[in-house]
C-alpha cells in the first residue's frame, strides 16, 4: 500500500535536509583587508544584493560566521590573525577567497605579502580578478551553495578526514628570494637586474 | 642667512655642513661626529632657536649613491610654530651597527618614527625607552629597507604554520 502524504511534504535524507538550510544561510566573515573589500561592500548594497543568497548577514564576530570571504592582499603579520578567526568560526564553515591578491599575491610579490592565504587556511572557493565585479562574488556564492549541496553532511564528518594540507604543492619550490630583484634597479624603465 | 645658522655655527662649529635647494635649509653631519653632536645640535634648535616641532623622522640608505661618503642617515624635519621655518637635519651612520642618540627625550613624538627606522634600517637609538620592531612581526629578523635586501623577501614569508580541515 503507497504511503499517501499530504502536498507539502517532502521525503529526503538528513543531510541533505542540513545541506539545503545551510547553503541558504550563508553568514559572511569579511575578512577585508584592501581594494576587494570595497567591491565586497558593493556586494552587499541594494544594487547586487547578496541578500537574495541568504548571505547578507555580515558579522564582525567569527563565532557567529560560516563562511570566511578573505578580500584583499594579507601580509605576513596578519596570517596569524587570520588563522586565529579562522579556527574561532564554527563549525562547519568554508571560505572563498576573494580576488587575485588573496589567491596568489597578485601583483604584490614582496617581503611581506603572501603569496595566497590557502597555503595557511583551507579554501573553498577562488574569485579570479583585480578586483572582482561584485557578478562575481556572487557566482562564489552560488559555487559555493552548489559544493554544500553535493559534499556536506549534517555532523560536517566530510572534514575529520581532511588532515592533510590542501593548499599549493610546490611550498618547497618558493622561487630563490635572491633570483630576480627590482631595487636597486633602473625605476625609470622598471628593468630587473640580479642581485649575483 | 637665517639666526639659527649663526647659533649653530657658534656652537657647533665644524662638527655640520649646511646646503640649500630651492626653501630647503638643510644642516648634515656626518658619521664620525654624529653620536657626539647629534643631541645637542638638535636640543640648540630646539631650546634656543624656537624649532619646537619635529614633524618628521625618516632613514634613508645611501648604498651606492652617487658620492655618499655614509650608509645610513636619520633625517629629522623640523618647524617653527611661531615663525613656520622649517630646517632639515641629517645625522649619518655607518656599518657596523649604525646607532644614534634618541631624540625622544627632546620631542616625545620622535618615539614611535625612530621605532619604525629601527624597523626599517636597523639603525638602533640609545636611549631609547621601547625599541622594539613596529611594522615588522618580531620574529622578523632584516631590516627590509635596506637597499641590500631582496625585494622579494628573504624566504620569510611562508614560514608559518598551516591550518588544515580538521584543526578548523
Ligand atoms: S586583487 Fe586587486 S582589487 Fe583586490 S586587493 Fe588585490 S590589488 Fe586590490
Amino acid at each position: 500500500m503507497a504511503l499517501k502524504l499530504d502536498d507539502n511534504i517532502f521525503v529526503t535524507q538528513l543531510d541533505q535536509l542540513a545541506n539545503w538550510v545551510r547553503k541558504h544561510s550563508l553568514w559572511p566573515m569579511p575578512f577585508a583587508t584592501a581594494c576587494c573589500g570595497i567591491e565586497l561592500m558593493a556586494t552587499a548594497s541594494s544594487r547586487y544584493d547578496i541578500a537574495r543568497f541568504g548571505s547578507e548577514a555580515m558579522r564582525f564576530s567569527p563565532r557567529q560566521c560560516d563562511v570566511m570571504i578573505v578580500a584583499g592582499r594579507v601580509v605576513m603579520k596578519m596570517v596569524p590573525v587570520m588563522q586565529r578567526i579562522w579556527l574561532q568560526m564554527s563549525e562547519p564553515k568554508w571560505c572563498i577567497s576573494m580576488g587575485a591578491c588573496a589567491s596568489s599575491g597578485g601583483v604584490f610579490d614582496t617581503y611581506a605579502v603572501v603569496q595566497g592565504i590557502d597555503r595557511f587556511i583551507p579554501v573553498d572557493v577562488y574569485v579570479p580578478g583585480c578586483p572582482p565585479r561584485p557578478e562575481q562574488l556572487i557566482r562564489a556564492v552560488i559555487d559555493l551553495q552548489e559544493k554544500i549541496q553535493k559534499t556536506g553532511t549534517i555532523n560536517a564528518r566530510e572534514f575529520d578526514r581532511r588532515t592533510a594540507y590542501e593548499g599549493p604543492g610546490a611550498l618547497s619550490k618558493e622561487l630563490d628570494p635572491k633570483e630576480l630583484v627590482v631595487a636597486p634597479g633602473n625605476f625609470k624603465t622598471g628593468t630587473r637586474v640580479s642581485l649575483n | 642667512m637665517p639666526g639659527y645658522l649663526d647659533v649653530l655655527t657658534q656652537k657647533f662649529n665644524g662638527a655640520f655642513t649646511t646646503s640649500e635647494f630651492r626653501d630647503n635649509r638643510r644642516v648634515s653631519v656626518a658619521a664620525d661626529k654624529s653620536p657626539d653632536v647629534i643631541f645637542g645640535l638638535l636640543a640648540c634648535l630646539k631650546n634656543e632657536c624656537g624649532f619646537d616641532m619635529l614633524a618628521d623622522l625618516a632613514g634613508i640608505d645611501y648604498l651606492n649613491y652617487p658620492g655618499a661618503a655614509d650608509r645610513f642617515a636619520v633625517v629629522y624635519a623640523l618647524t617653527n610654530t611661531a615663525t613656520g621655518e622649517r630646517v632639515f637635519v641629517k645625522a649619518h651612520a655607518n656599518d657596523p651597527d649604525p646607532a644614534l642618540p634618541s631624540a625622544v627625550p627632546l620631542w616625545e613624538g620622535a618615539n614611535w618614527m625612530e621605532r619604525e627606522v629601527y624597523d626599517m634600517f636597523g639603525v638602533t637609538f640609545t636611549g631609547h625607552p621601547d625599541l622594539r620592531r613596529i611594522l615588522m612581526p618580531d620574529e622578523f629578523t632584516s631590516f627590509p629597507l635596506r637597499k641590500d635586501y631582496p625585494l622579494r623577501g628573504a624566504g620569510e614569508r611562508h614560514n608559518f604554520v598551516t591550518v588544515t580541515r580538521a584543526e578548523g
